[in-house]
């Protein structure tokens, strides 16, 4: 009962869900359109799952006092004021308060974030590829390529970058993406068949 | 003081703080981070209950009189069931139907776009005449050596090992390549602020 109908469940829709993409006939299709349905119904919802163990984890730091319980604090903040504006004023309107937190305080902290990332990736990776061995120093030399043939004073590394970007990356990263398809197949058909099941946790 | 000096300063002093963890890590730091963890948790929570559970719940169900949809509704609220002990494995019902029909509907698009796709794309006209020809015949052999570096059926030794051999030289190109284009695509981000700072909220540089 705990396992069992968990497992017939996953594997009933999983071959209906993957038939539906061979058979054509409207009935199945129908079926499909009804269970994607279901897909996002339940995803959204579980969303909501996330923000009750956001909730309950700076609750819980706030009330221990634990250090630095203040940022658990301004945390919640956050999260109740932008849930009230976001529910009490249209979302979509370009001017208020809900669109206000978003492009002038969330949008800025997240490029700001991103670019910050300059720094600490030019620094991780001096140390990193600090040209040990001839793969570190081809990672090393390719980047400075790359990096110099998008700017005015590498106008001339340009074509060699291209060619870089063309050929040798996009062969690399076909490869790892074949990989990456036949890993995500075989592990769809694991969760089907029932093979893989650590998603369902333990009793 | 033109009408957007206060919401820029607003931006500009978040931009600040975030900058401040240059000098080392510091409550400002940690607090405007603090802060756009509960903001984006908020932002993403009301943006998918308007748009994604409107749609396929909530309208569908009281204003096209949709019952059906009353089913994923309730499997949706068992998932709360995994905050109990007791209940918990109630949880597992939805979780089920999500990861079946997440897993069965993943199947045909994921080998067509990762697999048959991307050897479709590597089938190219090859040949010694013209530098295109010469490329591709480059791209299906970078493909197969990169492929072989993770085959592992065979020992990667003699004329194997040459071709794996290859194969981890050209993914690390890709990933310089790729490292690359990272580092480049952060110092835009950078420029971006900077240009924000000391353009829109200071007045102090002024872009065509």
């Amino acid at each position: 009962m705990k396992w069992e109908i968990p497992l017939v469940i996953v594997f009933v829709t999983g071959v209906i869900l993957a038939l539906s993409d061979f058979v054509p006939h409207q009935s199945i299709q129908d079926v499909r359109e009804f269970f994607m349905s279901w897909l996002q119904i339940i995803g959204v919802l579980a969303v909501g799952l996330g923000l009750v163990s956001l909730t309950q984890v700076n609750l819980v730091k706030v009330r221990r006092k634990t250090p630095g319980w203040i940022y658990s604090v301004i945390t919640l903040f956050g999260l109740v004021i932008m849930l009230v504006t976001g529910f009490v004023w249209d979302y979509r309107e370009p001017s208020n308060p809900f669109q206000f937190l978003f492009q002038y305080a969330l949008l800025p902290i997240y490029a700001t974030m991103f670019s910050l990332l300059a720094f600490y990736i030019a620094s991780a990776a001096f140390r990193a590829f600090k040209a040990r061995n001839a793969l570190a120093t081809t990672i090393l030399v390719t980047a400075v390529i790359v990096m110099l043939g998008q700017v005015p004073v590498g106008a001339k590394l340009a074509p060699l970058k291209s060619w870089i970007m063309e050929v040798p990356n996009m062969a690399g990263f076909r490869a790892i993406l074949l990989g990456i398809g036949l890993g995500g197949v075989a592990m769809a058909l694991k969760i089907v068949f029932g093979i893989e099941r650590a998603y369902m946790g333990r009793d | 003081m033109n009408g957007e000096f206060i919401p820029h300063t607003v931006a500009a002093l978040f931009t600040l703080a975030i900058f401040s963890f240059l000098w080392k890590d510091n409550p400002l730091y940690k607090a405007a981070e603090s802060l756009a963890v509960g903001l984006s948790a908020g932002y993403f929570t009301v943006i998918l209950i308007r748009t994604s559970l409107m749609r396929t719940l909530i309208d569908p169900l009281f204003e096209e009189g949709q019952v059906l949809v009353i089913i994923p509704g309730i499997l949706g609220l068992l998932m709360y069931l995994r905050l109990t002990r007791r209940w918990t494995w109630i949880s597992r019902y939805p979780l089920a139907f999500y990861m079946g029909i997440a897993s069965g509907a993943a199947l045909s698009p994921t080998i067509l776009a990762y697999v048959v796709r991307q050897i479709e794309y590597t089938i190219v006209p090859m040949g010694f005449g013209s530098w295109e020809g010469i490329t591709n015949i480059l791209i299906v052999v970078m493909v197969f050596c990169s492929l072989f570096y993770f085959f592992f059926s065979v020992p990667h030794k003699g004329v194997f090992g040459g071709v794996s051999r290859i194969g981890i030289w050209v993914i690390m190109v890709a990933f310089g390549a790729q490292f690359g284009f990272t580092v480049m695509a952060r110092i835009s981000l950078l420029i971006g602020r900077v240009q924000f700072l000391l353009g829109d909220w200071l007045g102090l540089i002024h872009l065509e």
